[in-house]
């Protein structure tokens, strides 16, 4: 019989080898399921996993993409890293998200026809503080009236995104677009457009972005006592404040780093690959951010492979459907079942198992 | 070792020009998707379309598609992963992938695109869209005859021309034949939200309403109004299997003639940009079979309506007709020009409420 035995300390080694084993189990499972469809498996999973990295006909194009839809996905994922670790639970990062967009764009829009290197820079502040102001909400709330942040925030997701709509039908909407909504395209107005730094490259400054946010988390986390309080006021509320950690503190400046990276975000895509503010421009980056976040176990370093990998299924999700028509619904539910396989496996990290035979009672 | 290498070579080369060889010989075709094909609706006609055009030049063709592409960003990456896949022809069926679309096509000149409902072109961009409402027209005159209570529910997507022209037009011909015609619309700011638009549909039949009308992709609207037992209109598709009894009749998009059409004019090498707004008269609109709901002397009238739309001799948006507040639009005998309707942004005289912005 089996039996799971809790590990006095999580294992070092199954940590590294269940990703691993997780992305072979995914491989096996989904070539089952496409086998199913009465499609290739082989070559279904060589074009999801191997064709957006190597292949000579996409490479060139799909290995810069791969930053481009990692990137936001990175940035919010550290932000919301500080809070979760901490036991503070931010479930709305789509709304900072969609909040620092409408601000940055606000600003950049507000110059319109104005050429200045200094409008992007002001933007890029604007959008932090549109997100920060949005994280705020759930923070002072949880503080003065200590309301639930994981409602609070959730549901001020709805509310940006009908403030989003609202802003892309009036408000900011192009008035030369025929009426129809969205705002003026960025990519056409030079001073506010985030192009890519090095042409095809991918890189443009919300991945620049992530990657600082990546360093400055790992450098907080493991240097500053700033990580040792959220480490500590996760793992034991009670120790934390005896500790000297004001707990109120601590919910303001993680929510208020996962809004300020969240808009952040908004104000890259909006500016860069989205190109223009409408109504779904936001892609749910948010909300995917948080399976981006736990799968890289709130780690910087795991949260950087997490969102590359993330953005890899997509890419190559996408090749998938169009070089082997295999439907969407497929691609998900083999997304789903990487997650599944991934947090599932997590069981041998934390526990041992044994194998022992049934004692009679 | 040099000799070995020039060889393989070679040979790689020879077999890649072959497989180019091959490949010259199908024309490609790309379609992309906002929703499900699996929606019964708006993009299910579109992949009917596709269907169609394998149909038409069976091995000489070979069409792929991409469902559910949000517009933005991914619709980007999308459209240039079909271009570097060898793609002669792409159509894009949503109007929010008219940017991404334009930045495509300026890296793939040699790629052609077909935008629907856009007004952006390019010498290898054309746009598409048809003149839905001449379909209102129809099933609004529908509407106006069968409605008990004088209420007409409308669920509409979002504010845009295209949205408030079938709003106006389904209006105007209701009101032709029943002066006492009120219509509640309801904006619910998707196009495939079957949630949403299942809500909306309750709402109004909670108002009194006692036909809908949609402007929204899923069939949703059609099975509530089947188990509340009031009627309603087919949009995109027929809908009749949604409901058998509460089904009236049925705007149906049918892309299939212009995309056979267009696909063709790509393979002889005719392809040129163009900018198509066809109706009734081209089969781009379709009506759907009047049911036995619809009595008869009502389906003479909306048939008539249909067929001098078809033949040109009326226009639905024809004088004397004011805006909404009060004053005059055209003139008595006045016909709206394109230009006017392509950015239509105000009610016409009569329907309550304002446009959101």
């Amino acid at each position: 019989m089996l039996r799971l035995e809790k590990r006095p300390v999580p294992s070092k080694a199954w940590t590294i080898a269940t990703p691993l084993l997780a992305v072979l189990a995914t491989m096996v499972a989904g070539g089952i399921l496409f086998a199913i469809l009465g499609k290739d498996p082989v070559e279904a999973i060589r074009t999801i996993f191997w064709d957006p990295l190597f292949s000579e006909q996409f490479a060139a194009y799909s290995r810069p993409q791969l930053l481009v839809k990692a990137g936001p996905l990175i940035l919010i994922a550290i932000g919301l890293s500080f809070g979760f670790r901490a036991g503070i639970w931010n479930i709305g990062a789509e709304g900072q998200y969609i909040m620092g967009a409408i601000a940055g764009g606000a600003v950049g829009l507000a110059f319109y026809p104005t050429a200045g290197w200094y409008i992007f820079p002001l933007m890029v502040v604007a959008g932090a503080a549109g997100g920060w102001a949005w994280a705020m909400i759930p923070a002072i709330l949880r503080t003065r009236f200590n309301t639930n942040e994981i409602l609070v925030s959730l549901l001020l997701v709805y509310v940006a995104e009908h403030i989003l709509s609202a802003m892309s039908f009036g408000l900011l909407r192009n008035p030369e677009g025929h009426g129809f909504p969205g705002s003026r395209n960025f990519k056409e107005y030079d001073s506010v457009s985030n192009t890519e730094l090095i042409a095809n490259s991918g890189m443009h400054w919300g991945v620049v972005a992530a990657f600082i946010a990546v360093i400055f988390a790992y450098v907080i986390m493991t240097r500053h006592i700033l990580g040792y309080q959220i480490t500590l006021a996760g793992q034991s509320p009670r120790a934390a404040k005896f500790g000297g950690v004001n707990p109120n503190r601590l919910i303001v400046l993680c929510l208020g780093a996962s809004g300020v990276l969240a808009g952040l975000a908004g104000v890259f895509e909006v500016t860069g690959p989205a190109g223009q503010l409408t109504t779904d421009f936001n892609q749910g980056y948010g909300f995917t951010a948080i399976i981006v976040a736990f799968l890289g176990r709130l780690h910087p370093v795991g949260i950087l492979l997490a969102g590359l990998l993330m953005a890899l299924t997509y890419i190559g999700g996408d090749l998938a459907q169009l070089m082997m028509g295999l439907p969407k619904p497929a691609i998900q539910a083999f997304q789903g079942m990487l997650l599944f396989f991934l947090l599932a496996l997590d069981v041998l990290t934390n526990f041992r198992i044994r194998f022992k035979k049934s004692e009679a009672a | 070792m040099t000799s070995i290498k020039t060889i393989l070579t070679g040979a790689a080369l020879a077999l890649g020009l072959t497989t180019a060889a091959f490949a010259a010989d199908t024309t490609k075709v790309g379609f992309v998707y906002v929703g499900p094909i699996g929606d019964f609706g708006w993009s299910y006609e579109h992949n009917q379309a596709r269907l169609a055009v394998e149909e038409a030049y069976g091995d000489k063709v070979e069409t792929t598609y991409v469902e559910s592409v949000p517009e933005g960003a991914d619709a980007e990456r999308v459209l240039t992963q079909m271009a570097l896949s060898g793609h002669d022809l792409i159509f894009t069926t949503s109007f929010g992938y008219m940017d991404p679309t334009m930045t495509v096509a300026a890296k793939f000149p040699d790629v052609k695109f077909e935008h629907a409902t856009g007004y952006k072109r390019d010498k290898n961009v054309s746009t598409y869209s048809a003149r839905f409402y001449e379909g209102r027209a129809v099933i609004g005159t529908i509407a106006g005859r069968v409605t008990k209570t004088n209420k007409v529910g409308y669920i509409a997507s979002f504010p845009i021309p295209e949205v408030i022209r079938g709003i106006n037009s389904a209006y105007i011909h209701a009101k032709k034949v029943n002066p006492d015609v009120e219509f509640k619309i309801v904006w619910v700011y998707t196009w495939f939200d079957p949630a949403k638009e299942a809500d909306a549909a309750t709402a109004l039949i909670e108002q009194g309403v006692d036909v809908i009308m949609q402007h929204t992709d899923s069939p949703a609207a059609m099975t509530i109004a089947e188990e509340k037992g009031i009627v309603a209109f087919g949009q995109a598709s027929d809908m009749v299997q949604f409901g058998p009894n509460a089904r009236l009749s049925s705007i149906i998009d049918n892309w299939a003639p212009y995309y056979v059409a267009r696909v063709g004019a790509a393979m002889d090498g005719t392809w040129e940009s163009t900018d198509t707004w066809a109706g009734i008269k081209d089969g781009m609109v379709g009506i759907g079979a009047f049911s036995d709901k619809v009595p008869a002397d009502v389906a003479a009238e909306a048939q008539a309506i249909s067929d001098s739309i078809s033949s040109g001799s009326y226009h639905p948006f024809t004088g004397p007709l004011n805006k909404q507040d009060g004053t005059v639009w055209l003139a008595d005998g006045e016909v709206a020009d394109d230009g006017t309707l392509a950015g239509l942004d105000f009610y016409v005289e009569g329907i309550e409420g304002d446009i959101p912005n």
